[in-house]
């Protein structure tokens, strides 16, 4: 049989070339399923936002219209500016993890456990979060109402039912794991400070605030980047709070653009596929601006390892 | 060590700090607590507006037997257990292999591929959401387990190839190039070599991805419906259809579905902490 | 085009006496029947299982498979399986609602189930269930809204039951002085804001109006809508809502009534069982009919139908046909209707109406009262994403009276696209 001679010859050629083929047999099934359900439905999506589409019936190509009438759309724009403030104050939680960190490194007995009870928050679902701080705000009996009302402040509407304060709430909440997360993260980074560089500071006359801000910061830039890192993905991606606490509402106030396009395209009301994949594109596009960036910072690092 | 060590303060300070920290923690966990005492209050006091006190006995605990025995939280528990467990060994199996070519081997578009792993990661959900739900549909997964575990499989590969690429990159080189120089095959060195080293990634890395999957709830709703594949975080909303807005009976319900990412958290702190700190120290 | 027709329910009465009685497909059925049900309340889920049992017991070899969805996650999830993973049987709503699953073809034509008898038995329903002229699924209840009050305080301040618009606010402003709010809502869901507005525009501009308007026939910023919205206003400024609505589902607003820091709860009637398992006993909770605004406008109810539906992509469709009749037929409505199992209106005029105080009412006030026609609910009669914007304006404008000019201008610019499909 000439199949023992095929088999000798691929065999040889293979041989002859493992190191350089092995990559691509290792990378195939990898490769394969996260191009199938990652990178093509991205483009999918770009080519759906110009169509309108039900999602049941045909699809009419439209070209832009999708995107000229996201100008025009009242709700998107109050979406994206509460992606802004989403955005910016989500990375609130970077000082205020590192904050927590510096609170808790120290040795005493128990502080193990103490650290893994404050980092309770990230290990629980968002849903749960979500209900949890609903109720924490809820006007009539939440334990956040009756606290301000103590110090003779009222909040019109509770929390979630004021337009104004409703965003600001949710992020209350999403701050809640995150912060836990960015202080675990500089729990380990501080793991790591040089002693010496500390010590020599100290010498110098180093303290507080000088100390911190000169010494103990520069070398937890590593830690800094992958909080930064996660939490403006976080800060994008928040849609199970805003599902869960309001809906969106009251009236529309709370969405952001991640909630407003699942809301466009899938929910109760919503049967616009093509103008929901335009939000999708637009939210891609900002997002794409931080991608950039890490893939960036991450090359630079390359570079310098090689 | 930054700040000064404790030991070194006065006694008072030190007093003062071990007794601040307990302080602090219930402040922080404040929103929690309250969610345990509503779980093992009984519906009565929730009727009567009395929402604060400790529960005078111990009826509450039957928000528990409902919740376990009384309600579809056991599918939708069953449910998160068939979606997390085969997307952790998919995403463990899928990583260490896409892991250990962008480590190992130099070749042209090794870069390129890692980075679109990585760029990948990030990308918004919304953006795969139409085509991620239309694919599930037409290959007939839609409200199945197995096209939840399809999807979350090959998203944290992205994530994953991450973690295990920069992994195996610490890695001593020298054991391979000296498995190569033995003229062991390459596949060899990864089934002997690669990956006996790489546990303790794998191991942190599965408890990781096992809490983003437990705790997922984006893709639960888009991909699936009703008690026959939704996990548990899809499932809590349900108790909220009943007549009445049964504070106790979701409570319990949160408390029972946080359970498991808990324990595991706990088990493997040091795996845990290990995993998701990867790269955050030099 | 579509058509919500409004019906006279003078007629159905009429046509309940000529009709004679169905009889049941006598011939056993096989193979399978897969139904999937959004009945997941705890009343609703017994009546689903309940028939599904009893029309397994007609038909031994049939197989049936029946699934129960929650209610919310239903509304968006049926577009998903009517596509890919298609049942023989569905429940849906009536009119606009299921207009874009007819459209898509997703929904098949039973116009010959409604042939002979049963479109005089159903005749109530049959506006709401065509489109085209043709019928495209079966309804199996509906229910009546109205107010639903605390007698006891009514009594206890002297107050009766208003007719006119100027006693609903002198009873008002009666609870208001007590420090009690006249009406308690949850508008976080925002559907319970569109009954507000149903019935203050049926009462101010009619009937003909509400169709105009949800048809996209009539501006949104125009002198009658204002007018509705101005009626609305009058008790908003009178604080006459409890506050923090917009914070609560109907369910959570429900404690307000029942503790008596509020009145009444302008709701559907199936709300009395919610009601009775807070503890209100009849002589505690009482029902009258949205009073007159505009003198000499013919009243309009609103009377949801909710319904059965074979999906086009059905395997079974004979079964499904089948099952349909079985669910319309007058016993097994004067059954599932009943006080101890729906605790709603029976579709066929065939069926007894079960002998309850909140039943008989709106059974009544529906057949005798409602001149003006029947109109489903505001998120069924308007395109679904017409209903969507607007009843988040009405929540708005709950909040921020002040608003209107706004909301109205950006419904009316919401509409130009909606309707131009």
């Amino acid at each position: 049989m000439p199949v023992s001679e095929y088999d000798q010859v691929k065999r040889g050629w293979y041989r002859r070339n493992e190191i350089a083929i092995t990559p691509y047999l290792f990378l195939i099934p990898g490769v394969f399923f996260f191009a199938v359900y990652v990178i093509f439905p991205v483009f999918q999506s770009f080519n759906i936002s110009l169509y309108k589409w039900d999602g049941l019936g045909e699809a009419e190509y439209i070209g832009l219209e999708n995107y000229r009438k996201l100008f025009d759309d009242r709700a998107f724009e109050t979406s994206l500016w509460n992606n802004l403030k989403w955005l910016v104050l989500y990375l609130l939680a970077i000082p205020a993890g590192l904050m927590i960190s510096l609170f808790l490194n120290q040795k005493i007995t128990g502080i193990r456990l103490y650290k893994s009870l404050f980092f309770f928050p990230f290990v629980i679902s968002q849903i749960v979060v979500g209900l949890v701080f609903s109720w924490f705000y809820d006007p009539t009996f939440g334990l956040f109402t009756k606290a301000i009302a103590l110090i003779g402040l009222e909040i019109k509407g509770g929390v979630l039912g004021n337009p104004t304060a409703v965003t600001y709430g949710i992020i209350a909440a999403g701050l809640w794991p995150q912060t836990a997360y960015c202080m675990i993260l500089y729990l380990t980074g501080l793991n790591s400070v040089d002693p010496e560089q500390v010590e020599a500071a100290r010498l110098d006359g180093a303290k507080g605030w000088k100390m911190l801000w000169y010494v103990i910061i520069p070398q937890l830039k590593p830690a800094t980047f992958i909080a930064f890192v996660v939490t403006i993905v976080g800060a994008l991606r928040s849609f199970d709070l805003i599902s869960i606490m309001t809906r969106g509402g009251p009236f529309g106030q709370s969405r952001v653009l991640s909630y407003y396009m699942f809301e466009k395209a899938l929910s109760e009301y919503g049967f616009r596929m093509g103008y929901g994949a335009a939000i999708a594109v637009v939210l891609f596009m900002i997002m794409l601006v931080f991608i950039a960036y890490f893939l960036w910072s991450m090359y630079q690092d390359e570079k310098g390892a090689h | 060590m930054f700040p000064t060590p404790i030991e070194k303060q006065s006694r008072g300070i030190q007093i003062g700090y071990q007794a601040m920290v307990p302080v602090v923690l219930i402040m922080w966990l404040l929103p929690l607590l309250a969610v345990m005492l509503f779980s093992i209050k009984p519906e009565a006091d929730f009727v009567s507006g009395d929402y604060w006190s400790l529960p005078a006995n111990l009826d509450g605990l039957n928000n528990y037997y409902k919740v376990f025995f009384e309600s579809d939280m056991p599918k939708y528990m069953w449910n998160s257990i068939r979606i997390t467990i085969p997307t952790v060994i998919g995403c463990m199996i899928l990583s260490s292999m896409t892991g250990f070519a962008l480590g190992v081997y130099k070749f042209k578009a090794n870069l390129w591929i890692f980075f679109m792993f990585v760029a990948g990661n990030f990308v918004p959900f919304q953006i795969l959401m139409i085509p991620v739900r239309d694919l599930t549909l037409d290959i007939g997964l839609y409200n199945k387990v197995q096209g939840l575990i399809l999807f979350h499989v090959a998203f944290q590969t992205g994530f994953c190839t991450l973690f295990m690429r920069n992994f195996i990159r610490a890695l001593p080189f020298e054991l391979i190039e000296a498995a190569r120089v033995e003229g062991i095959a390459e596949w060899r060195i990864f089934w002997y070599v690669v990956l006996p080293l790489m546990k303790p990634a794998l191991a942190a890395m599965a408890v990781l991805i096992f809490t983003f999957i437990w705790n997922d709830y984006f893709w639960a709703v888009v991909l699936t419906q009703g008690s026959e594949a939704q996990p548990v975080t899809a499932g809590i909303t349900s108790f909220n259809a009943q007549f009445r807005a049964a504070y106790h009976l979701m409570s319990a319900g949160s408390i029972v579905a946080a359970l498991p990412p808990v324990a595991m958290f706990f088990l493997m702190q040091k795996h845990f902490i290990a995993g998701l700190t990867l790269g955050a120290v030099k | 085009m579509h058509s919500i027709m409004k019906t006279s329910f003078a007629a159905i009465v009429a046509a309940g006496i000529t009709a004679t009685v169905a009889h049941a497909d006598a011939h056993a059925l096989s193979g399978d029947l897969v139904i999937f049900s959004d009945m997941s309340n705890p009343a609703p889920r017994a009546v689903m299982e309940g028939m599904a049992e009893r029309f397994g017991a007609m038909h031994p070899d049939l197989n049936i498979e029946l699934t129960i969805i929650d209610r919310e996650a239903y509304k968006t999830q049926i577009r998903n399986f009517l596509t890919a993973d298609a049942p023989d049987v569905a429940n849906w709503y009536a009119a606009n609602r299921m207009l874009p699953y007819v459209n898509a073809g997703l929904f098949e034509d039973v116009s010959d189930i409604w042939e002979g008898d049963m479109s005089t038995e159903l005749a109530s329903t049959k506006g709401a269930m065509t489109i085209d002229g043709k019928q495209y699924g079966v309804p199996y209840t509906y229910y009546q809204w109205g107010v639903y009050y605390r007698k006891d305080l009514m009594e206890q301040f002297g107050l009766s039951e208003p007719i006119t618009w100027e006693e609903e606010k002198a009873n008002c402003q009666t609870y208001l002085d007590n420090g009690i709010k006249c009406y308690t809502i949850g508008t976080k869901f925002l559907w319970t804001a569109g009954g507000w507005f149903d019935y203050l525009n049926m009462r101010t501009n009619g009937y003909d109006y509400h169709a105009a308007l949800t048809n996209g026939q009539a501006k949104w910023d125009s002198a009658e809508t204002r007018a509705t919205f101005a009626n609305w206003r009058e008790l908003i400024d009178m604080g006459a809502f409890i506050d923090n609505h917009q914070t609560y589902s109907w369910q959570e607003a429900m404690p307000f009534m029942v503790n008596g820091e509020a009145a009444s709860y302008l709701m559907g009637n199936f709300s009395v069982a919610a009601f009775r398992e807070g503890g209100l006993d009849d002589s505690k909770l009482d029902f009258y009919q949205f009073p007159e605004i505009t003198a000499g406008i013919a009243k309009g109810e609103d009377a949801p139908t909710d319904t059965f539906h074979i999906p086009s992509g059905a395997s079974n469709k004979d079964n499904a046909k089948a099952f349909l009749k079985f669910v319309v037929s007058a016993d097994n409505q004067t059954l599932i209707n009943n006080g101890e199992n729906l605790g709603q209106l029976p579709v066929n005029a065939l069926s007894a109406v079960d002998d309850d105080k909140f039943l008989n009412e709106g059974f009544d006030m529906l057949s005798n009262k409602a001149p003006g026609g029947i109109a489903q609910f505001f998120d069924r009669d308007a395109p679904a994403e017409m209903a969507a914007v607007a009843m988040e304006g009405f929540q708005e404008f709950m909040l921020f009276p002040d608003n209107l000019d706004d909301i109205l201008a950006r419904l009316d610019a919401a509409a130009v696209d909606i309707y131009a499909e």
